[in-house]
């Protein structure tokens, strides 16, 4: 069956500057400081990556990341932990959004 | 084509994957002649015989195996030693430890050089019948390399198998009461993390930061370096690769990796390696592909003089593992 996701497009990722070098240029160039070894570990930053990963729904980023995860000495159990981090924030983004309902409701009901 | 045909038919490359640049090709492109060093190691592969079958093993060791080194061939190894002056002598396996003849040939390689190091898997060494072993390693100043790929247990049983995480760390909880890996020790205990699949290890700078950090805080164990190194893919990793859809994404990953900077520390540029029935390699890996020294099957009774600077290396496209990012040291 075909489909819009092939695993092999992710190694396409850098043909995005051919549409606007600059642009590209740039945009690869922050990818790559943000990557770096900083206040945060490289290992912290690709569970981050990872988790988000999930939040965004993302395949290319997912297959990347868990790689990368693993190859920066994460385990499954740790990423796992993360992917729950995004969960949580995903769902509590929505629940959180219930006080706005409560207060709608509120002020239109008896 | 078996990989034994394939590696033997320089024209092909030996794991038949589609755009993989012969390792040999791949030096010719970069301009590189692979060639040897001063000979300073000498790795004895006491035997295939383990406790342990470990999945990301290159020489397929388990319970099973029966290729041992005997009394006449360690005899030889020692001799060998006594005629070079080795900076180093490395003994592996298999474990080690279950060569009957372990305690004779570390009791007599340790004069003859200045570095002599036995490669553990943590769990033949504490065995019930090694009495005696531990204390005979620290009296004679034995290095110590031990397996330890993860600190997290499923992870590291996934490698090594069932059972085997807590007694590696009782193990190691034992050699730093011996005052191996202690602080300000000359015991050195040294622990290698390999990845648990097919996948780059992680930097070896931050693996042994953490590890440090934890094995110090969850069991007061400390060591004393510690060396990632990339799985080999050939033995029983190979097989792993092939069942699981692995091979050919991991091959190609190891020789997109490749980086022409760990040329000059390769092990197979300044070491000769004998297998458990005394024939000679030019490392622990061309063993399992019987890639043999100088092109040749050569036994070390027959050895005159040791490989020297110049002298060629045999090369396949497992040799993309060790060349791979940081490299294999």
């Amino acid at each position: 069956m075909d489909t819009y996701y092939h695993p092999k497009d992710l190694l396409k990722f850098a043909e995005m500057s051919e549409g606007a070098p600059e642009l590209g240029e740039k945009f690869f160039s922050y990818y790559s400081a943000v990557f770096a070894e900083g206040e945060l570990t490289q290992r912290e930053k690709s569970l981050i990556a990872l988790a988000v990963a999930h939040a965004v729904q993302c395949p290319y980023c997912i297959d990347a990341y868990t790689q990368d995860c693993l190859e920066k000495g994460s385990n499954v159990n740790e990423m796992t932990e993360a992917i729950h981090v995004a969960t949580a924030i995903r769902g509590g983004a929505s629940l959180v959004h219930g006080v706005q309902m409560r207060n709608i409701a509120g002020k239109i009901s008896l | 084509m078996s990989y034994l045909q394939a590696v033997k038919n320089p024209q092909s490359n030996l794991y038949q994957v589609p755009n993989l640049e012969t390792f040999r090709n791949n030096l010719a492109n970069h301009g590189i002649e692979l060639t040897r060093k001063k000979c300073t190691t000498l790795q004895v592969n006491v035997g295939q015989l383990c406790n342990q079958s470990c999945k990301h093993c290159h020489l397929d060791a388990g319970p099973f195996r029966r290729e041992i080194m005997n009394e006449k061939t360690a005899s030889e190894v020692i001799r060998l030693a006594e005629r070079f002056r080795f900076e180093t002598i490395d003994i592996t396996g298999g474990a080690p430890e279950m060569n009957p003849h372990i305690k004779m040939l570390v009791s007599k390689l340790a004069p003859l050089t200045d570095t002599l190091i036995l490669r553990s898997n943590l769990t033949a060494i504490a065995a019930e019948n090694q009495k005696g072993l531990l204390e005979l390693l620290a009296g004679n100043r034995i290095t110590l390399i031990a397996s330890l790929p993860s600190l997290n247990e499923t992870q590291s049983e996934a490698q090594r198998g069932e059972n085997t995480f807590a007694p590696s760390i009782r193990t190691l909880k034992k050699l730093n009461a011996l005052g191996y890996g202690r602080p300000g020790s000359d015991l050195q205990l040294n622990l290698v993390s390999n990845p648990t699949g097919a996948f780059l290890p992680a930097s070896q700078e931050h693996v042994e930061k953490r590890f440090r950090q934890m094995l110090a805080d969850k069991w007061d164990i400390s060591f004393t370096n510690l060396y990632v190194f990339a799985n080999v893919p050939l033995g029983r990793f190979l097989t792993w690769l092939q069942s699981s859809g692995n091979l050919e994404s991991y091959i190609l990953k190891l020789a997109t990796n490749f980086n022409p900077c760990t040329l000059d520390g390769l092990m197979c540029r300044s070491l000769v390696s004998i297998s458990w029935d005394g024939y000679l390699f030019d490392c622990d890996f061309n063993q399992s592909l019987q890639l043999y020294m100088g092109g040749r099957k050569k036994h070390v009774s027959e050895l005159r003089d040791l490989p020297g600077p110049g002298d060629t290396i045999a090369v396949s496209e497992h040799c993309y593992t060790c060349t791979a990012g940081s490299g294999f040291t």
